[in-house]
């Protein structure tokens, strides 16, 4: 049976273990029969023409693992960052795992969507934010028609959180293969200030796809930085689909760090709705093999007086391919906008491939628009010049990605975090440089 | 120490040395000049191993060995260093950082292990001192928004951290204003010893008023023409190429 059939077959099963009573399961519904009626994205739509998930969709996913299954702290400890001290909602298999988390109520809620679903405290932030934001496209809606379980934050007014918030999604490969649709929901109130790290790991070679969709609401003077860490098994597969709303003098920064994973497509929107509004999305790939990793953004300017600021690097080994298209768009009244794009690429080899496309609809007159897309090797010169200071060429090689990189490693606010950026650079590269950048 | 026979050597088919004789002993310094195109970068840049050029014909030996077909890190390994005429900049990896790097990879390769933390600073102060180098400019990215001053400056810093056998200055003078010119041939000069040996690759005789050589060669046309003491810089200095020029040709 083809996914397709088999997610609309067991719809009726997942009703079963939910509230259906409700106005969040019509929602889901509606999204349900969207999903039926598109399906699975193909390259025939235009921003899924150069990522096919069919070698992917063949497997045999099973759709909502049911089975309570457990980890060892010790075993999946170095997928955290565990140097600090941090909040965490941890899934394993999309279920919530109370083990290895840490979550919070003590004025800020750091906790998890099925409660919040389900607990009519939470109904009045729910009825306004959830799936406000989110697109009615293809894996959006299937993620939404499925959406039960994942990280709900709230973070009220003037409230600035002390510590990190850790999100992980652990897939144990106890079924031949898994498919996970979490669904998270962070609402951060005017003043408020939250970081949040979040993560995707398979614990075994199984085939996994997970379909994520995160909804971030950024009020007035609100500060949101987040950080993704996509380091998953060469036989996990990841759609992220992440929305952002902000408003008059908010900061949101997006990190996506992608360095390993089969197919990796990031969809992240932000949508700015005030003024003097600054969207910060920086991304590092770098992948070998046959990995794949796409980038689509999207930055909507619909108001005056605000600013983007995107800087993407990546570096392709082997026959690895890669995919930026950084839509961003002016609207006729976001007058005085300043829309920065940067994507810059270094192919390692003959057989990677990058297909970049900055695509910008700007309809004010007043406006900041650049963008710049570059793709390249490494410089011989530069790699001459380490030669001869005696580090051979591939720690001299290392540097150079570093140095490629670093305009986006240097906005990591979180000390530990850029040291775990650096040590996986490191390990990805195959050096050990004795210091972090 | 370094020994070149008749070497010719090749980028894209294009000729560069066509026959170049070259012997320095330990303990002297020799000035390599002549006129632009003549290939004084060239023979730098094989020396120190650049893949884009090909040797067809002589050989390149370092203390009796054939350095020739080694990779430009195992040739630093053996004690080359290039003082490069346009230093590469490096985001993101500081001065500090970078030496340290290089002096570790240097003796990784020779079976040692990483210099300890407080011997690695003590150096680094000794001999950012010696070139009159501010600590904060050590933090700084490698050669990123550096004055062209600071990049040959730095330079010779490295060349000071790593003690090398053979120094090649490749147009250190370029860009330099007289305090930098003195202040890096002044460090040349402390580093100099009966062990090792230093090559200035120049144009003009300014450098070699502070770093006075044993030995001055004229490189024409991918060949030594001509070579003499000092005072052949000075001549060349007051009278141009030009009367080298025909002297060949003729």
């Amino acid at each position: 049976m083809e996914l397709k059939e088999k997610i609309i077959s067991s719809y009726v099963a997942f009703e079963n273990d939910i509230d259906i009573n409700s106005d969040i399961h019509d929602i889901r519904s509606e999204a349900f029969h969207n999903f039926e009626k598109l399906g699975f994205p193909t390259k025939k739509l235009e921003a899924w023409k150069y990522t096919s998930l069919n070698a992917v969709l063949k497997n045999d996913f099973c759709i909502f693992p049911n089975k309570e299954n457990a980890v060892q702290f010790a075993d999946v400890k170095k997928y955290f960052i565990h140097d600090i001290d941090t909040y965490k909602i941890v899934f394993i298999d999309g279920k919530y795992s109370s083990f290895l988390s840490d979550t919070t109520h003590d004025g800020k809620d750091v906790c998890l969507m099925s409660s919040a679903l389900s607990n009519s405290k939470y109904k009045a932030v729910i009825e306004n934010y959830f799936n406000k934001i989110a697109k009615q496209d293809n894996l959006t809606s299937l993620n939404t028609a499925f959406a039960n379980e994942g990280a709900y934050i709230y973070i009220p007014k003037n409230v600035e959180v002390e510590k990190p918030i850790q999100i992980i999604n652990f897939t144990t490969g106890s079924e031949a293969a898994t498919m996970v649709q979490p669904r998270n929901l962070i609402v951060v109130e005017e003043n408020a200030h939250v970081q949040i790290i979040e993560r995707h790991q398979s614990l075994t070679d199984n085939p996994v796809l997970s379909n994520v969709v995160t909804e971030i609401f950024s009020a007035r003077n609100s500060t949101v930085d987040f950080y993704k860490i996509q380091n998953d098994n060469t036989n996990a597969s990841l759609v992220d689909n992440t929305y952002i709303e902000q408003k008059t003098n908010s900061v949101v920064s997006v990190h996506t760090f992608s360095f390993g994973g089969n197919i990796t497509r990031n969809n992240l929107n932000f949508y700015q709705r005030g003024e003097h509004i600054d969207s910060i999305l920086k991304g590092i790939t770098i992948i070998e093999g046959k990995q794949h990793v796409d980038h689509h953004t999207l930055v909507h300017h619909i108001e005056p007086n605000c600013e983007s600021h995107q800087d993407y690097k990546g570096i392709f080994d082997a026959r690895s391919t890669g995919v930026f298209n950084g839509k961003v768009v002016v609207e006729k009244e976001a007058q005085k906008t300043n829309a920065y794009q940067q994507n810059n690429n270094v192919l390692i080899s003959d057989k990677a491939t990058i297909n970049a496309k900055p695509q910008l609809e700007i309809f004010a007159d007043d406006v900041k628009c650049s963008h710049g897309c570059t793709i390249g090797q490494l410089d011989d010169d530069a790699l001459f010049y380490m030669q001869q200071r005696g580090i051979p060429a591939k720690e001299g090689k290392a540097l150079l990605m570093y140095a490629f990189a670093n305009t986006v490693l240097e906005s990591v606010k979180i000390p530990e975090v850029k040291s775990r950026i650096n040590k996986l650079i490191a390990t990805k590269l195959g050096v050990n440089l004795g210091f972090d950048l | 120490m370094l020994k070149i026979n008749n070497l010719h050597a090749n980028i894209d088919d294009k000729s560069i040395l066509k026959g170049l004789n070259l012997e320095v002993k330990a303990g002297e310094v020799h000035a390599i000049m002549g006129p632009n195109g003549a290939g004084k970068s060239t023979l730098a840049s094989i020396i120190a191993g650049k893949e884009d050029y090909e040797v067809t014909e002589g050989d390149i030996e370092l203390n009796n060995e054939d350095i020739s077909e080694l990779a430009p890190e195992e040739r630093a390994h053996n004690g080359v260093f290039l003082s490069f005429q346009y230093p590469v900049e490096i985001p993101g990896v500081s001065v500090t950082n970078f030496i340290k790097t290089a002096i570790n990879e240097t003796r990784k390769a020779k079976g040692l292990e990483d210099m300890p933390a407080k011997d690695m600073l003590k150096m680094i102060r000794e001999k950012s001192e010696l070139l009159e180098i501010d600590r904060k400019f050590l933090s700084r990215s490698l050669n990123e928004g550096f004055s062209g001053g600071e990049k040959k400056r730095n330079e010779i810093f490295q060349m000071a951290m790593l003690e090398p056998k053979l120094a090649i200055l490749d147009e250190t003078d370029s860009g330099l204003d007289i305090d930098a010119l003195r202040i890096v041939a002044n460090g040349v000069n402390k580093l100099k010893s009966k062990d090792n040996a230093v090559i200035v690759i120049t144009h003009y005789q300014r450098l070699l008023d502070y770093i006075v050589p044993d030995f001055v060669h004229v490189l024409y046309d991918g060949k030594i023409v001509k070579s003499g003491d000092a005072s052949l810089a000075l001549e060349l200095e007051a009278k141009g190429y030009d009367w080298i020029k025909e002297e060949v040709n003729s």
